[in-house]
């Protein structure tokens, strides 16, 4: 299916640029008739896959986020790609409470899942992680 | 983020002001657990009314407090929710086991 719009952006692996990534993931989201709690899904479900960069595919170290962003007729997708540490096992780290961190919940991939309608983790150790995340578009119609 | 901590009954008050996510969690969790610290209080009240976002970083500083608080047979009370949070609460689990109440008042009569 055909993109109608695309906008792409890179970012510097750094805690401050979350807010800025799900800013503008909301931003994006914002040209389709999207409810306010839709907007906000999609605003945690960006938010934990860039956090997840910063924390753990890069562990706080320097290096690139990149965020794309694509329009499809019956779709709105959000990749998040980095070069970092990638997950040495993808399935594990998507169950409910994983964590390598007391303190952290284990619920970015489980809020990733809930709030999206696709979500595909790719990832090789040492090569990075590639997070696709779709949310359906319902034809104002339907509605 | 800005936050104001306070004691009333024995109560120490936490307001947060802000996007509760990973940028803020570490400095988060110091303020709370500075003043529980210096108080000695045993428990927390989470004022959100001015939380516009929260993610699993929030939640997790939030949940972490909880089982200090809990072990220490204390209790963890959450006033003045937005909406748009309550879902993300919802979703974790955390409204199962932290009481929320509609005003800071209302929670502070329920201790």
């Amino acid at each position: 299916m055909a993109i109608k719009n695309q906008i792409k952006i890179v970012l510097q692996s750094l805690s401050e640029n979350v807010a800025i990534a799900r800013v503008t993931a909301a931003a994006f989201a914002a040209q389709i008739d999207f409810t306010l709690n839709e907007i906000e899904e999609i605003r945690v479900a960006v938010s934990e896959a860039v956090s997840n960069v910063v924390i753990h595919g890069y562990a706080e170290q320097q290096g690139q986020i990149e965020l794309i962003m694509n329009l499809y007729e019956d779709k709105l997708e959000y990749i998040i790609v980095d070069t970092g540490k990638g997950i040495a096992d993808v399935l594990l780290a998507r169950q409910p409470s994983y964590s390598s961190d007391p303190e952290r919940m284990g619920l970015g991939f489980i809020f990733m899942e809930s709030f999206m309608d696709e979500l595909d983790v790719t990832s090789e150790v040492n090569k990075g992680t590639t997070v696709r995340m779709a949310k359906k578009i319902v034809s104002s119609a339907a509605h | 983020m800005n936050i104001t901590t306070l004691l009333k009954r024995g109560v120490l008050i936490v307001r947060v002001e802000g996007e509760l996510d990973m940028h803020v969690a570490d400095k988060f969790r110091q303020i709370v657990d500075n003043a529980l610290e210096t108080s000695g209080v045993k428990h927390i009240l989470f004022n959100l009314e001015a939380v516009k976002f929260i993610d699993s970083s929030g939640l997790g500083v939030i949940l972490g407090r909880y089982k200090k608080i809990n072990a220490a047979g204390g209790k963890v009370l959450i006033a003045h929710i937005q909406p748009q949070v309550i879902q993300i609460f919802e979703l974790s689990g955390l409204l199962k086991i932290i009481k929320f109440y509609n005003s800071e008042a209302e929670a502070l009569e329920c201790l």
